[in-house]
């Protein structure tokens, strides 16, 4: 193999930049769990909870899509028949009151950075 | 139609499909009829006549006769959908490039240019018309749009899916009635206190808009949702200004005041077939 | 072979070293853009176009341009292009990278270009441009890149090229004629809703893509020992000459169907461009009035001059002469065409349109980078056919 003393050090250097977040928090935990608050009127969310954590998302572009573009309903219930507005804005913010306790504490912990509230407006936060 | 004749039309459209003409004819054979003789200006109004079609009257004399109504209107539409004022330019002259509308008035021989105003009455130029998207049946915008970021829900509105919009402003160069207006910078600054600098009454129930994205008039698909009409119609109301409602219902208010009064459409001949007419 | 791009005299590093600064400066300028938004530019409500498409579109024509040597050399076997039809097919390459990062640069939301993709709209025009444009990308590259290394190797090209190679001949008129119906097909805009747009886009683009080639090739001869020879240079000097025959003729058909026919919407654009609009108010609008007229002039001149043997007797003349079309061509297109086409609005108002310096600075970047682009591509070229013959 040509210049062999330039491509294996070359090689080593990439594998140890590449690898390095690995090696870095090597030893160290995840730190705190995130807990988003929940809300405190509801007792039911459209959803179960272990299908929200991991899925609110895909509702959320379920939603939109039936609702602007298929001319879905804007209402829909609950299991325990709660009605409820099919809209980031005017329904799910309506229990989780705070985006601060509630969207932010696991998008931050996960470091996803979603552009929701570019144009959706937060609710205003109880400093 | 005879046997023949449609056997006839059959094979020329089954020609036609190698060629140019194949969207038409295959529609047509998929239909059991191919287009026959001459075409018809009206087949458009024909084909939409299933399901919902809104629509909306505007009697420009009654805005005429209430000068401050069209900008109450105005306010309404664009405070309830958060529609940013970019207000003036440093030299006092209005901001026109940044400008975002989606109701607004302008002159008769701006919103129908192509009708002659020679000769007409004399204060056919001191009323403000309302101009606004035309929810076209046939909007040249929806067939722009190469990510169906705008397109015609099931009630004929021409709507727009921001979160889709990549801001090539295909639509805005498409749009022959100048409905469209783009984000050219964000709409959410912010004065020193926090509060926006370019949405005077904001309404938290209806989301602001991002810089990069398209928008225009939505024909309060929001409002409809839960019942309620379009606002502007709403404020018009009173004076009896503006009527809403199902174009392909026979029965509604506004196929009955279209069938008693003589009204027209902007720029008709362009075949986009607009579902806003004009009591002029 | 990419290679030989690593290794050149101290002009080449040089030249290599300016386009660098200017796409440095291009990129501070679209941070600044990217995070204004485009407000940055000088585009409004009512000319929602600018700098960024109508550069886009002089250049699918410049990567159209590259067929004219394609298909004489590969369809009709004609030896003379022999040396000269690689640099049309790179030439397709930079263009066709510059269109896409014009497309780019002129997004609100760049990150959702892929949209596009995600969501494919077969009734959009630009849906179709999208995949015409990056498949003659390909074709292009692939096709030029294999048949050089093949001449690197002595080898015969593998089949299969030769197929990509005559696809890529209908490809480049169809990348030009698409390119066109983002135009002709608008219901509301009298300048551009022409059927003679594609034809005419062509025509240009027949002209200002070998022009510039012939332009490459000159600089080329000058600074290094590599000459595409006399014939091929005269050869493509007639098909440019023609082409701008061709496109002059077109636009005095435009001037025809306008002013005969009295129909205002067809008058008031080319109004606008040649000879100032005036507005209800009685001002006057002819900010493009002077690139126009100067457009015409010394296009038509250049082209009028290459007729005579006698303006085509040296390579200087024909430099001059080939430089004059192409600048003729991209004020023509790459200013004109789109920028005239909003004006007036659907509600007959009249807007200017000024570049802003962040705009400015965006586009030279984009050239550079194409240009970029060209000298790593021809250097390689350059390289291979002079160790051959040497």
């Amino acid at each position: 193999m040509y210049d062999t003393g330039k491509i294996i050090p070359g090689l080593l250097v990439f594998v140890g930049l590449v690898t390095f977040p690995v090696w870095y928090a090597f030893g160290t935990d995840a730190g705190p769990l995130p807990n988003p608050e929940k809300p405190t009127k509801a007792r039911q969310c459209v959803e179960s909870t272990e299908y929200m954590r991991t899925s609110h998302m895909v509702l959320l572009d379920d939603w939109r899509d039936n609702v602007v573009r298929e001319g879905g309903d804007r209402r829909a219930k609950t299991e325990d028949g709660t009605e409820y507005i099919r809209s980031l804005q005017n329904g799910c913010m309506n229990c989780h009151t705070s985006k601060k306790k509630f969207c932010d504490e696991c998008h931050n912990y996960a470091a996803v950075k979603p552009y929701c509230w570019d144009c959706h407006v937060q609710p205003k936060e109880a400093n | 139609m005879d046997n023949s004749r449609r056997k006839f039309l059959k094979i020329a459209g089954l020609s036609a499909i190698a060629g140019i003409g194949a969207p038409t004819a295959f529609n047509g054979l998929l239909k059991g009829e191919a287009l026959a003789s001459a075409p018809d200006l009206e087949e458009n109004v024909l084909k939409g006549e299933v399901g919902k079609r809104y629509g909306i009257v505007i009697d420009v004399r009654k805005f005429a006769e209430n000068k401050a109504l069209a900008r109450r209107c105005i306010n309404v539409c664009h405070s309830i959908h958060n529609v940013p004022d970019y207000g003036l330019n440093k030299d006092g002259s209005k901001n026109k490039k940044d400008e975002i509308k989606w109701l607004w008035t302008d002159g008769f021989e701006n919103v129908f240019p192509d009708h002659s105003h020679y000769k007409k009455n004399a204060d056919l130029h001191e009323m403000p018309i309302l101009a606004l998207c035309n929810h076209c049946d046939n909007p040249p915008c929806v067939r722009a749009c190469p990510t169906k970021a705008t397109f015609k829900n099931p009630d004929g509105i021409v709507m727009m899916d921001f979160h889709r919009c990549i801001g090539c402003r295909f639509c805005m160069a498409a749009c022959p009635y100048g409905a469209r207006s783009f984000n050219w910078r964000s709409p959410r600054e912010l004065k020193a206190d926090g509060s926006y600098k370019h949405i005077k009454n904001f309404n938290a129930e209806f989301p602001t808009r991002m810089r990069g994205v398209v928008e225009k008039c939505n024909l309060c698909a929001e409002r409809l949702a839960i019942g309620k009409i379009p606002a502007c119609v709403e404020e018009a109301r009173s004076a009896n200004a503006m009527v809403f409602g199902d174009l392909n219902d026979p029965h509604s208010e506004i196929s009955e005041v279209l069938n008693s009064e003589f009204t027209i459409q902007r720029k008709p001949a362009l075949g986009t077939n607009p579902s806003i007419f004009y009591i002029i | 072979m990419i290679e030989k791009a690593l290794t050149g005299n101290r002009l080449y590093w040089a030249w290599l070293a300016f386009l660098l600064l200017i796409m440095g400066v291009g990129a501070l300028g679209y941070v600044h853009q990217f995070t204004y938004g485009l407000g940055a530019t000088g585009m409004s409500r009512d000319v929602s176009w600018g700098l960024y498409i109508s550069q886009f579109t002089f250049l699918v024509g410049v990567a159209a341009g590259g067929v004219m040597l394609v298909l004489p050399y590969y369809l009709h076997n004609y030896k003379v292009f022999g040396r000269i039809t690689i640099l049309g097919e790179f030439m397709a390459v930079a263009a066709v990278a510059m269109c896409l990062m014009f497309i780019l640069a002129d997004l609100g939301q760049p990150m959702r270009a892929l949209n596009v993709l995600l969501h494919p709209t077969p009734h959009s025009i630009l849906f179709w441009d999208m995949i015409v444009l990056n498949v003659y990308l390909l074709l292009n590259i692939v096709g030029g890149w294999v048949m050089l290394n093949a001449e690197k190797k002595e080898l015969p090209p593998p089949k299969w090229v030769k197929g990509l190679i005559y696809l890529s001949i209908p490809w480049a008129i169809s990348i030009h004629t698409v390119t066109a119906f983002l135009y002709c097909g608008l219901p509301g805009r009298h300048y551009w809703l022409t059927a003679i747009l594609a034809p005419r886009f062509l025509a240009s683009a027949f002209a200002a893509g070998p022009a510039l080639l012939i332009i490459c090739a000159l600089i080329m001869r000058r600074f290094t020992a590599f000459d595409v020879g006399r014939e091929a240079i005269s050869k493509l000097v007639t098909i440019i000459t023609y082409a701008a025959i061709l496109n002059f003729f077109f636009v005095g058909l435009e001037f025809f169907v306008g002013y005969y026919s009295n129909i205002p919407g067809h008058m008031h654009t080319l109004d606008y461009l040649f000879f100032g609009l005036t507005d209800h108010a009685g001002n006057v609008y002819d900010n493009l009035v002077w690139p126009m007229r100067f457009s015409m002039v010394i296009g038509m001149t250049a082209t009028i001059a290459l007729l005579f043997p006698k303006m085509r007797d040296s390579y200087t003349k024909i430099g001059w002469l080939c430089g004059m079309i192409f600048v003729s061509l991209w004020i023509d297109k790459g200013l004109g065409l789109v920028l005239g086409g909003f004006v007036p609005t659907p509600m007959e108002y009249i807007t200017e349109y000024y570049p802003t310096g962040t705009e400015l600075a965006i586009t030279a970047a984009v050239w550079a980078t194409g240009f970029f682009i060209l000298t790593i591509l021809y250097k390689v070229v350059i390289s291979v056919k002079l160790a051959k013959e040497s």
